[in-house]
């Protein structure tokens, strides 16, 4: 499981109009994008991709792009 | 997760009832243009019915069952229960189930009360109302499901306000040696309790001064401890994990066959949810009858109004073949495989 998937997988969930290309450092929560909706299609995306139950504590502890994926590399593995 | 099956007890009629009073999610005040129009595409929810402070759930059921029973000719004596599945009762006590029982002139031998169950409350009630009648003989019963939710959430909540919609039902069932088996799968995770609370108002947390005054818990999320909290993600996620897997338990233990199934009626959450639900399960589109557009989440009224809106026709002059499915609050979760033989489905009632 690769970090570079996994941000291409949120970028997805991003109605990314500008085509910015964001990396694993992101703080997610300062894209313009970001909502609770977009929280939802992240869940969505981690349930369908990852087989992985995210919750809502995960992402209101998690900072960054990569802290969401080191949330679900580590339980899945 | 217990799968069981009941004999003997048919459905022989569905009613449903919703407040007159339209709020449109177009014109709710707490979200811009944009945002309430993501709101709308993510949900499905364009418009609800608000029930006015004069109208409680009762008076919604109230309506449903009267209707019903002039629909069935039913002899009201012959009614031996009534249970009334809601967390909107008239009071904290008694039970609402004992009023309806003297608002709608039935017997004192008459057994009635209530089950406070949300989201699953009408497949639970189900199971509970034709288990008690297949245990006990009973000839006739109503199965009052509804909820009035509104009455309990902020109109600043932007997380809760949009998506909750106002409605009751009757459903009734009788005893009878040739029905159908009953087929149900029941679960329960009190370890999300949190995830849809009233944390003040009960024996835990009694209300105080406290309880009533208006938080902000983040922007565009203000509300008192005596009004709906819910925590979106965490019932999404529930949602979208759990309940496909309860629904597959069901069509496994009882070796159901999705192809021999007309539809499937899921408790009408949100859109984008009941849809990844609907895709988990591989099931046809066509199959899965949505309420969700005209009147949002009605807690646990979703499965008898998506119903009546939706399946009047067919039910009416076919044998049918459902799978329900209510999942939520509890956290709760409940299926059931019924088969009906051209049942009565009345109008949908507005009062």
């Amino acid at each position: 499981m690769e970090l570079k998937q996994f941000v291409d997988n949120f970028s997805e969930q991003l109605e990314n109009e500008e085509g910015i290309e964001i990396g694993g450092e992101v703080k997610f929560r300062d894209l313009a994008e970001w909502d609770s909706l977009v929280a939802l299609s992240i869940i969505a995306m981690a349930d369908e991709k990852y087989g992985f139950k995210l919750t809502g504590d995960d992402i209101k502890s998690s900072v960054t792009v990569a802290d969401l994926f080191q949330k679900i590399s580590a339980k899945n593995s | 997760m217990p799968s069981f099956l009941i004999e003997h007890i048919a459905v022989k009629g569905i009613a449903a009832s919703v407040p007159k009073h339209i709020e449109r999610n177009e014109h709710y005040p707490y979200l811009n243009r944009e945002d309430i129009n993501k709101f709308i595409e993510l949900t499905g929810i364009e418009e609800r019915r608000v029930a006015s402070d004069q109208i409680c759930t009762s008076d919604l059921c109230k309506a449903a069952a009267e209707r019903l029973i002039e629909d069935l000719n039913w002899d009201k004596s012959e009614i031996d229960i009534l249970v009334f599945i809601s967390q909107t009762p008239d009071y904290i006590l008694p039970n609402t189930a004992p009023l309806l029982q003297e608002r709608l002139g039935l017997s004192k031998a008459c057994m009635a009360f209530d089950i406070p169950l949300g989201c699953s409350g009408y497949v639970y009630g189900l199971s509970v109302i034709s288990g008690m009648m297949k245990a006990a003989g009973l000839r006739k019963g109503l199965l009052l499901a509804g909820d009035t939710i509104t009455k309990y959430n902020s109109p600043k909540d932007k997380s809760a306000m949009p998506l909750f919609g106002d409605a009751g039902s009757a459903t009734a069932l009788q005893f009878d040696t040739h029905a159908p088996n009953l087929q149900f799968d029941l679960g329960t995770d009190g370890s999300g309790y949190m995830a849809i609370i009233i944390p003040d108002g009960a024996a835990r947390n009694k209300t105080t001064a406290a309880s009533l005054e208006a938080k902000m818990v983040e922007e565009g999320i203000e509300r008192n401890n005596c009004q709906l909290a819910l925590e979106g993600m965490d019932v999404f996620s529930f949602g979208i994990t759990t309940v496909p897997k309860a629904v597959n338990n069901l069509i496994k233990h009882f070796n159901l066959d999705i192809a021999n199934v007309d539809h499937f009626v899921f408790h009408q959450a949100n859109g984008m949810m009941n849809k990844m639900i609907a895709k988990k399960l591989k099931l046809p589109e066509e199959k899965v009858p949505y309420s969700l557009k005209n009147f949002g989440n009605t807690s646990c009224a979703t499965i008898p109004l998506t119903i009546v809106t939706n399946l009047k026709k067919q039910m009416e002059t076919k044998p049918t073949s459902l799978v329900l499915c209510g999942f939520g609050v509890g956290l709760s979760w409940g299926s059931v495989h019924l088969q009906t033989n051209k049942i009565i489905i009345t109008d949908l009632l507005e009062i």
